[in-house]
């Protein structure tokens, strides 16, 4: 497969390029170095520009008013909105937009007027509660929130944790256990507002992420009626499933991108840089390190647009979409930490953005299925049915 | 362990002296007026040129005496700093009044258990 850009390609990525370094690096350097907001005056400001650009609402389908851009393009399209400090969990801060969560878009009617069309417009937020204090890389087995039958409806009790944004949403698509007995078919998917009675943000959950955080839920006897049910009874599991198959393929794009902006400084500094009489470029050590950087990103940026071009033509993207997320966090988390080696002192420093990228990647090994769960995923293709 | 949800140490009265001896570290601080209750919750940031100390020496020069304060060394002075907010939001109803005229853009709610 040939992944070069095409010329249309290549008009879209240097649009974003300038957009990062004109607009985003020289707001973001007057911010703390740990901000993930912009002002709100100059975020409305920049989603303007980003609609004149036409590409506001990137990932939104075109069905539903999004721009029509191909998955393949908007990951190349991703990997240069990541390239500024708070890039790889903020890209651009948001004034790209965004699609919401991906499962409204199979929502029926009824709830794609009270939830869809209010998220693409900008009106309501989402949370997407899954991860639960028994397990988040096996839901099948860890969700332990009870959903039970009572007067049309049904009554949630249990717990979730580390689920970003539900402190600020109006609403949230949370997962809960129907039938005890059915392991991964016994989930059901609820649409819940944050409204509901019963429902409650207990505490703030800190991670080495200090620029945002994440939540602890309860919910206690919460009632919801059955037009709150997302999907169908008991097969919720397909649907958290395949948001986090589709998730990985930006997210790894996420990875390469601040890859890429560590390795162009580590580079920079490499050519500046003088120790002992020589610059550090003409080290072997420092050269190694670089070449160890540009094999990282290569290695990515190959296999997370392969993922992408199989998704693109309609064809099964599980196992790929596990070997970019795997590559593309591991090796990025590489490249900043060699990065960070050859700038020294200042590497560590909350001058350089470096530190926030290596505390940011390192969550991303674990995120959205940790890599052991994506070697799990691509264990099973090699050695299932399709052995070879 | 845990961070405690609010802050709870004793109360420090603002001065010149006080604000000197304090560490140049990242962190969050909170403002009381004589009596005891909150005006202000604040961040010494990574672009705080001394952490904690500089900001409450602001503080000091800014609302002169009469003030006590405390503060909270943190790497996590982010999230620590909304954390405060919305616990402070949750236990009175409102933000502290010096953080009401300017509240960051998108604060959201706890309900502390």
């Amino acid at each position: 497969m040939d992944f070069e850009p095409d010329s249309e390609q290549q008009m879209l990525i240097d649009q974003v390029r300038r957009y990062v370094r004109e607009e985003i690096i020289p707001l973001e350097a007057k911010l703390d170095p740990d901000a993930s907001e912009l002002d709100p005056a100059d975020h409305a400001r920049l989603v303007e520009k980003t609609k004149a650009m036409g590409l506001f609402g990137i990932d939104i389908p075109k069905e539903f008013g999004g721009p029509d851009i191909d998955i393949v393009t908007r990951v190349l399209l991703a990997i240069e909105m990541a390239q500024h400090r708070a890039g790889l969990y903020v890209p651009c801060y948001g004034t790209f937009g965004g699609a919401g969560l991906a499962q409204i878009f199979e929502a029926n009617e009824d709830q794609k007027q009270r939830y869809l069309y209010p998220t693409l417009r900008g009106e309501k937020k989402p949370f997407f509660g899954l991860t639960e204090p028994s397990g988040g890389s096996d839901p099948a087995r860890a969700i332990q929130t009870r959903a039970e039958r009572k007067d049309n409806g049904w009554v949630l009790n249990g717990a979730k944790i580390f689920i970003s944004g539900a402190d600020r949403a109006q609403y949230g698509i949370v997962f809960a256990r129907t039938d005890a007995s059915k392991g991964r078919a016994g989930i059901t998917c609820f649409l819940v507002d944050a409204e509901t009675p019963g429902f409650h943000v207990r505490r703030v959950v800190h991670t080495l992420r200090s620029s945002s955080y994440a939540t602890e839920l309860e919910f206690k006897d919460c009632w919801v009626s059955d037009h709150q049910v997302l999907g169908e009874i008991n097969k919720g599991f397909a649907v958290a499933n395949d948001r986090l198959t589709r998730q990985r393929i930006p997210y790894a794009a996420g990875c390469i991108g601040v890859a890429i902006a560590a390795h162009e400084m580590a580079i920079e500094w490499a050519k500046m840089r003088s120790t002992f009489g020589e610059k550090l470029a003409n080290r072997q050590a420092v050269q190694w390190m670089l070449v160890d950087n540009e094999i990282d990103i290569r290695s990515a940026r190959h296999f997370t647009l392969e993922a992408a071009e199989k998704a693109r033509r309609g064809l099964p993207f599980r196992t790929e979409a596990a070997i970019a997320k795997l590559i593309a966090s591991e090796g990025g988390g590489r490249v900043v930490d060699r990065s960070m080696q050859i700038h020294g002192g200042m590497g560590m420093t909350k001058d350089l953005p470096l530190e926030r990228w290596y505390r940011e990647m390192r969550i991303r090994r674990v995120g959205e299925g940790p890599s052991e769960v994506q070697r799990m995923v691509i264990a099973r293709e090699i050695l299932g049915s399709n052995l070879r | 362990m845990p961070i405690r949800l609010r802050l709870d140490k004793p109360w420090r009265p603002l001065s010149a002296d006080e604000a000197a001896r304090l560490p140049g570290q990242l962190g969050v601080y909170q403002v009381a007026d004589a009596t005891g209750a909150i005006v202000y919750i604040g961040q010494a940031g990574g672009r705080s040129p001394f952490g904690l100390r500089s900001e409450l020496q602001r503080e000091f020069k800014e609302r002169g005496p009469g003030h006590q304060f405390r503060v909270e060394v943190n790497m996590q002075y982010r999230t620590r700093w909304f954390e405060l907010l919305m616990v402070h939001q949750a236990d009175h109803g409102s933000l502290p009044s010096d953080n009401a005229k300017n509240p960051p853009p998108s604060l959201g709610r706890l309900s502390p258990a």
